[in-house]
């Protein structure tokens, strides 16, 4: 963002054409050597790939050498959405489903945890964070492992024998994986449980990178706890919380272990989600056609959501 | 300032009732990986009164190729951790302190690329490895990793890199020194802990990688570390006590490198740094 700056010489005085030419060679020739590598292996890996994407999402792709992939239209777009099962209308309404109810929990309970380390009298404030950042650096397969063996069906997975043999919630014992609503809460716990300590840790680095004196200053005027917690830390904290909020979104918006771990889309593939049904429509039914043309729309949906958001953000750093 | 103490209790219970909610599922988890023989869902009841053993953990170790598979996993993410963390410096540094037509363009390509989940490319990276005929090596995973991942590291080192102050560069200009002196003395000593950030990233993300590398390798002596974790879970009709075992052998690494550096430790996005995907 430069802003004019009076008294700096107004730009004119262009140089000739031929000259900004040859400037502009120079200038490459001296970055290339450091520059080439990265932007070749992401023209091949990731931006190729983006490209090739949309290709095979209107092709009839067989993964078999020599097979002829004629290019169909907007076949797989169609049968994508006019699939007797809705897999990927389910899959849609999955993911909205995930950012409404994990998002606002789980920024909640960041805050929430955060503030209350943060205050002045808790000790220990090191353990506290490293406790609630296990689950981060734990990895997905082994937090999925937990989560199935803690919600197993039968009398015997600790939620039923807590709810139900301890406790008499439950009236029988929960088969929470073969169920819709029941397995979604499974993946849902499991996300903001795993996810949980991200928020916190952010929020905890911005709430200490809060000056003292804010505080100093408000206590001389004679500003309570709470006074000072609403026209101090909330205010200072809204990039932040900016900051945290779109990145749960994106990360609610693209649940796969989540789902591939613990469900593997099921019951009848309704909990599935877009990633985890174009992975397994790719690689299990090797329907690359299908499972691209998912892609293609996916690529779409999540570029159009965070666009504005990620313009604003790409230049910030904010620990 | 004092805060009344019926506060500071309240306070207490909730962060500890918290800290609680996320140790308590670790501790169920390696107290049933000491229970021997669990061929069914074991008890509640069992595991609370379980003594501590290394039994399922020297069964696992030599069952089904696990220590094997623990190698590879080093292996494939030693090298890829390396080849990251050479690539993002070397990509950020160009970014960061170069002027060059079309820069602003190649980077908001790159700032785009992030935004899309990696999982989505993982069809065509596929086929690129194919045509490359590298299919089943740890040459088409190295090659997907760390130019799947440069984007994240450029980004997340960029930053970094732009605050180092251009002053510090002259004592290297004095000296008849160029731009790859300014690079290797000025601009990766300084970033230390960004890098080292970095690296437990690239670390992490390569370590529990799942789904390139059961795409792309096939070979069973190949496979890495997370494959031969739900191979545990497959093939033996889920014995939760084998496969926590097995689980707690694969955290160690990462808990290791996360309380070595934890103290240097700077924060990025979900999408900055490792691996993308």
């Amino acid at each position: 963002m430069s802003i004019p700056v009076a008294g700096q010489p107004a730009p004119g005085h262009q140089p000739r054409a031929g000259m900004q030419i040859k400037k502009g060679i120079q200038q490459w020739i001296k970055v290339l050597p450091f520059i080439f590598l990265g932007v070749a292996g992401t023209a091949v890996f990731v931006i190729y790939p983006m490209i090739r994407n949309i290709l095979i999402s209107f092709q009839e792709y067989s993964i078999m050498p020599n097979a002829e992939n004629p290019y169909i239209g907007f076949e797989n777009y169609v049968s994508a959405f006019t699939d007797p099962n809705n897999k990927v209308l389910m899959a849609i309404r999955n993911t909205f489903l995930n950012v409404a109810v994990t998002v606002p929990i789980n920024w909640f309970l960041a805050i929430v945890f955060a503030v209350l380390i943060n205050l002045h009298f808790v000790k220990h404030k090191i353990v506290f964070r490293t406790v609630y950042y296990l689950p981060i650096i734990t990895s997905w397969i082994v937090v999925a492992f937990l989560f199935r063996f803690l919600f197993a069906g039968g009398e015997y997975g600790l939620i039923n024998y807590i709810f139900y043999k301890q406790l008499g919630i439950f009236d029988a014992p929960v088969n929470f994986l073969a169920n819709y609503w029941s397995a979604m809460i499974v993946i849902w716990l499991f996300h903001i449980w795993k996810t949980v300590g991200w928020g916190v840790v952010i929020y905890l680095a911005a709430l200490q990178g809060i000056s003292k004196e804010y505080y100093e200053a408000a206590a001389i005027d004679g500003a309570n706890g709470s006074r000072q917690f609403w026209s101090i830390t909330v205010p200072m904290l809204g990039p932040v919380t900016a900051f945290v909020v779109i990145n749960l979104i994106n990360g609610a918006f693209n649940f796969f272990p989540q789902v591939y771990f613990i469900t593997r889309g099921g019951p009848m593939d309704q909990t599935q989600t877009l990633p985890s049904l174009m992975y397994l429509q790719a690689f299990k039914n090797f329907n690359f056609g299908y499972a691209s043309a998912v892609a293609v729309m996916m690529g779409i949906a999540v570029f159009l959501l965070t666009y504005s958001q990620m313009k604003k953000f790409g230049n910030q750093r904010f620990l | 300032m004092k805060t009344k103490w019926p506060i500071q209790l309240l306070v207490y219970a909730i962060i500890v009732l918290g800290a609680l909610s996320f140790l308590f599922p670790f501790v169920y988890m390696i107290m049933t990986s000491f229970i021997k023989g669990a061929y069914s869902l074991p008890r509640p009841k069992e595991v609370f009164s379980v003594i501590p053993n290394l039994y399922n953990y020297q069964l696992v170790w030599e069952k089904n190729n696990f220590a094997r598979y623990f190698l590879n996993s080093t292996l494939v993410t030693l090298v890829s951790m390396i080849g990251s963390l050479f690539l993002g410096c070397l990509t950020a540094y160009g970014f960061a302190r170069f002027a060059f037509p079309g820069k602003e363009f190649l980077f908001r390509t790159f700032l785009l690329t992030m935004m899309i989940p990696g999982v989505i490319n993982i069809i065509p990276q596929f086929l690129i490895i194919k045509s490359f005929g590298l299919v089943n090596t740890y040459w088409g995973l190295w090659l997907i990793y760390i130019g799947g991942g440069v984007v994240g590291s450029t980004f997340f080192l960029r930053g970094f890199f732009q605050s180092i102050p251009k002053e510090y560069e002259e004592s290297v200009l004095i000296d008849g020194g160029g731009n790859w002196r300014i690079f290797w003395n000025i601009y990766l000593p300084q970033s230390m802990p960004a890098i080292a950030t970095l690296a437990v990233l690239s670390f992490q993300g390569t370590w529990e990688e799942y789904f390139t590398a059961l795409v792309i390798i096939k070979d069973e002596a190949m496979r890495t570390l997370p494959i031969a974790l739900l191979m545990f879970n497959d093939k033996y009709a889920t014995n939760y006590s084998w496969i926590f075992a097995a689980s707690v052998i694969a955290l160690i690494p990462t808990v290791l490198l996360y309380i070595v550096f934890q103290k240097k430790f700077v924060q990025g996005g979900f999408n900055e740094g490792g691996v993308k995907g």
